[in-house]
């Protein structure tokens, strides 16, 4: 540690939330992940929420524009970034005003006392000041002049002018890093690092950090600070991962273990646009990217590089999946590997383009023109998107078919700890392409193999196999355009019974059980954390409870059907308005209860855990 | 390719088994056959070649070819064809479009495919009309066309596809017709030989829903009269005697009798020209085609090619070292360890 260690008495806690929330321009996204990598390189198990508003500067001081971040740390496994947080930093009026509602009973409050102006005040609904009129009673409120105190620390380090408060952020983290007792180097080492461009900045923020810790140090206002231990994680090497961030990271992974050159085509949308910023950036792994001028085409050019031999890659949100669904057909009808990643957001239309929703499923499965059936995958967190991703491109190669994969705001965004599998040991997921005739001297590029019913894969260049793909109904074997009634049947069965074939290929859903337990807990993708704690709370209070979470939301693993019937109730919590749920009953014809949340944000732990209390009670 | 190449290949060579399914009359037949003598003259391998379309009539046209083929969807073929062209650069790309498809539910695509310039060659069958759908009026019709959806007249002024791609800054433009088999295949040649996106306006006649649309060029008189036949580093005349030439002014281009401007005061054509403003002007005197009309090479310049600047990226970022490893790249994102 560069400073004394505090001495005043330290509180250990296993556990604590913590959110950061100020105004859209006021840096809380930044804190609140630097925050989150001191944590995690201290050793603690973490989860995160951030929240920001859709518009890049909404007005400043509105409750609108507030942005906030939160962020668990604990000494044990956790699952989700907590319910309520316990400690609030509000860098104005607006944030208090937004986030109180959310505060923990007997919560603490600390608030940038500077920023509690009448025109703050009056931007945020306040006709009183929440500071001065008792309405906090019941809180602890740490009051500390941020603004004046940075403005202090800053001013031998040549900043000026408006770039003096913008370093206040840094300032709440320093004081935060003081409370929670987190080493301070790594968040030093990472302001030298980012701003190495700009001295006057570093020294800054650099300043206005260690004035923070320090204030927290010499005044008194602080009873005590905190301690979370490090939690036991498994042994190995990890790394604080956003969903973004490990889809990215699978796609390099599954181009390797397919041993073809990747080729991501995207259009930037919110919230999957940091996949293509953090693809662009692995050009010295040989990755290459192409942001194309619109949706269709990113597509477009993703399939057209398949065609040629590449494994084509297109990302998107909502709004860009409608427009990709024409091409998605195309790609069924020509039966070329390709990956469509979909990280959903609150719609319909434009919705709520930077809060979670998992209101695209069924658009997934169905949103397509003809009978056009593709595999569908979801992920349950960061730490998931990695292996998902590399499952979905085995499948698609293995089975020459597109697949979506469904990601969501909330993994795309949050954060957890992830332990690095070891790269070297990869599945071999690679498939040979076609080189030469495959039936008498002659090649048939809808030929099949008897076992998956994928066809060949032959690439322009290959000499002797020239063919046409295209839109147009196919001639079994041969590939010929054909119209012939029994043909197309033919075809429209061929294709679906190679997509429902996938069922042998894919791992049984696995339960995680209580003895004599009559209800089951059934997910997919980023509920999966809200879920296992909610049950995990449940089952605390007694409650008897199974649980099982989808990755294979098409074809779905073979066993589920036995699995659901197994138990007297079925639960499906989902994002949306019962799609899941609704697929069950039909394919199962089981009396499944949907649990719906289309909120914009992720269920809480409590929301899962009641509903089990109480479908449990004897 | 070089002249003194053995020639291996004969028109047949890329015909595929595939019967030919357009109207009888169609200019389409005329411009298959100059692309499958063209193929067969230049010498290309089959499997190196690679068509990719959209939906219409022409876009059938990749089943009639021996080689590689997409038949993709209405109006994206330039973005599968980039595609393939990023995945394997030593292939030769073509996209087969229409009027309808590049400059309708195209069109964004088309402008886009230009201003990257990847290696793909991109023929506009222009006819006019939609000819697929029976007969609707198309964003190249003229304007107060009565059609099945325009009774009472096409309203808003059609596109001039050599004016769009310039606009785009295509590095290479021309124009040709599809009757005229020597010409098209020229400008089939000098497409192939440029380094970059082409683009080229292939006026081709609907003999069912648009007939004789480009009369005015084809007629023995009239092809006189109007074809201006655009000639690199040679003064801009046509006519049936040469009498009448271009000459560019601050409003434009303009037709004079040489009598009386004197050739030296004509426009001389410059297809290496880096701005293409005087190539503007010239895909400027005529719409329609109505009246004289330049065919041939308007442009044709160099500039460096998308995919070679994306592979260049790639071998800068990895600086002669190879790809980099994925394990070293996580942990420098910053990794602890427990043990």
């Amino acid at each position: 540690m560069p400073d004394e260690t505090p001495t005043l008495e330290q509180e250990s806690v296993d556990h604590v939330r913590i959110r950061f929330a100020g105004d859209s321009g006021d840096g809380m996204q930044l804190a609140g992940a630097r925050f989150t990598d001191a944590s995690a390189i201290f050793g603690n198990d973490l989860a995160t929420l951030p929240s920001y508003p859709a518009e890049i500067r909404a007005p400043a001081g509105t409750i609108a524009g507030v942005s906030s971040f939160q962020v668990h740390i604990a000494d044990s496994d956790i699952l989700t970034p907590g319910d309520n947080p316990d400690v609030l930093v509000a860098m104005n009026p607006a944030a208090l005003r937004a986030n109180l509602a959310d505060l923990a009973p007997a919560g603490t409050i600390v608030v940038n006392r500077d920023a509690f102006d009448e025109r703050n005040l009056e931007r945020a609904g306040y006709t009183t000041n929440p500071l001065r009129d008792g309405s906090l009673r019941g809180y602890t409120v740490i009051e500390v002049p941020m603004e004046e105190m940075t403005r202090e620390a800053v001013k031998d380090t040549g900043i000026t002018g408006r770039g003096v408060l913008r370093s206040k952020n840094f300032f709440a983290l320093g004081l935060m890093i003081w409370m929670f007792s987190r080493p301070l180097e790594p968040t030093l080492e990472w302001i030298k690092a980012t701003f190495a461009k700009d001295e006057a900045v570093m020294r800054a923020n650099e300043a206005a950090l260690r004035a923070g810790y320090n204030f927290g140090l010499n005044t008194e206002q602080f009873r005590h600070t905190y301690q979370v231990r490090p939690a036991k994680l498994k042994p190995g090497v990890h790394a604080n991962v956003t969903g973004n961030q490990t889809v990215a990271w699978g796609l390099v992974a599954a181009a390797q273990a397919a041993r073809l050159p990747l080729l991501y085509s995207s259009y930037p949308i919110t919230p999957a646009s940091d996949i293509l910023h953090e693809l662009s950036r692995y050009q010295r792994l040989g990755v290459r990217t192409f942001q194309a001028e619109d949706e269709i085409a990113a597509i477009g050019v993703a399939l057209g590089a398949s065609f040629g031999g590449n494994l084509g890659v297109t990302g998107t949100s909502g709004p860009g999946l409608a427009l990709k669904s024409e091409t998605m057909s195309l790609a069924v009808m020509t039966e070329l590997p390709l990956l469509i990643i979909d990280v959903q957001r609150g719609g319909p239309s434009t919705g709520l383009p930077t809060k979670t929703e998992q209101a695209d499923l069924l658009m997934a499965l169905y949103g397509r023109h003809g009978e056009a059936p593709l595999p569908v995958l979801a992920i349950a967190s960061p730490g998931d998107a990695f292996g998902t991703m590399i499952e979905a491109a085995r499948i698609a190669l293995k089975y020459m078919t597109p697949v979506i994969v469904l990601s969501d705001g909330y993994i795309a965004n949050s954060a957890e700890p992830w332990l690095l599998p070891n790269l070297d040991a990869l599945p071999d997921i690679s498939v040979p392409f076609v080189t030469g005739p495959n039936s008498d001297g002659k090649f048939m590029p809808y030929l099949r193999d008897a076992q998956t019913l994928a066809r060949g894969w032959a690439v322009p260049g290959t000499p002797g196999l020239e063919h046409r793909v295209g839109g147009l109904e196919k001639e079994d074997v041969t590939g010929a355009v054909s119209y012939t009634p029994a043909n197309h049947e033919k075809m429209v069965l061929l294709r679906e019974r190679k997509i429902a074939g996938i069922a042998d290929d894919i791992p049984a859903v696995v339960v995680d059980a209580d003895e004599g337990a009559d209800l089951l807990v059934v997910g997919w993708g980023s509920t999966y954390p809200a879920i296992s704690a909610g049950v995990r709370q449940a089952r605390g209070r007694g409650a008897k409870v199974a649980r099982a979470h989808l990755r294979h939301l098409n074809p779905f693993p073979r066993n589920l059907g036995e699995v659901l019937r197994r138990y007297r109730q079925v639960l499906v919590p989902e994002l949306n308005r019962g799609h899941l749920a609704r697929l069950l009953r039909a394919e199962f014809l089981v009396d499944a209860i949907g649990m719906s949340k289309v909120q914009g944000m992720p269920f809480k732990t409590f929301e899962i855990e009641e509903k089990i209390v109480e479908m449990t009670r004897p | 390719m070089t002249d003194t190449e053995t020639k291996r290949y004969t028109r047949a060579d890329f015909q595929s088994d595939q019967e030919v399914r357009w109207c009888p009359g169609c200019g389409d037949y005329t411009i298959l056959a100059s692309m499958q003598t063209f193929l067969a003259e230049v010498g290309l391998d089959r499997e190196k070649v690679v068509f990719v379309s959209g939906i219409g009539c022409s876009s059938r046209f990749p089943y009639y070819m021996s080689t590689y083929g997409f038949h993709g969807i209405h109006g994206r073929a330039p973005a599968i064809a980039s595609g393939i062209a990023l995945a394997n650069p030593g292939l030769s790309v073509w996209v087969i479009t229409g009027d309808g498809d590049a400059l309708s539910i195209g069109g964004n695509h088309i402008i886009h495919a230009m201003r990257r310039n990847l290696n793909i060659k991109v023929l506009l069958f222009n006819n006019q009309i939609y000819g697929l759908t029976k007969g609707q009026f198309s964003p190249t019709s003229e304007f107060g066309k009565r059609t099945k959806s325009s009774p009472s007249g096409a309203l808003g002024r059609p596109f001039n596809p050599v004016s769009l791609a310039l606009g785009a800054e295509a590095t290479f433009v021309a124009r040709t017709i599809d009757m005229d088999r020597p010409h098209t295949i020229e400008v089939l040649r000098r497409a192939y030989q440029h380094r970059g996106a082409a683009f080229i306006e292939i006026y081709q006649n609907c003999n069912v829903f648009n007939d004789k649309a480009f009369a005015e060029l084809t007629g023995k008189e009239d092809r006189l009269a109007n074809r201006i036949n655009l000639q690199h580093g040679k003064p801009v005349v046509f006519g049936p005697n040469q009498e009448r030439g271009v000459v560019l002014g601050a409003s434009g281009a303009r037709i004079v009798d040489v009598a009386e401007v004197g050739l030296e005061a004509l426009h001389v054509h410059d297809e290496h020209a880096p701005d293409p403003s005087a190539a503007f002007a010239l895909s400027r005197l005529s719409h329609g085609p109505h009246g004289p009309t330049p065919m041939g090479v308007f442009r044709d310049v160099q500039r460096s090619l998308y995919e070679d600047d994306l592979q260049r990226q790639v071998s800068d970022a990895q600086g002669g070292r190879g790809p980099a490893d994925l394990t070293e790249l996580i942990r420098q994102t910053g990794t602890w360890t427990i043990n």
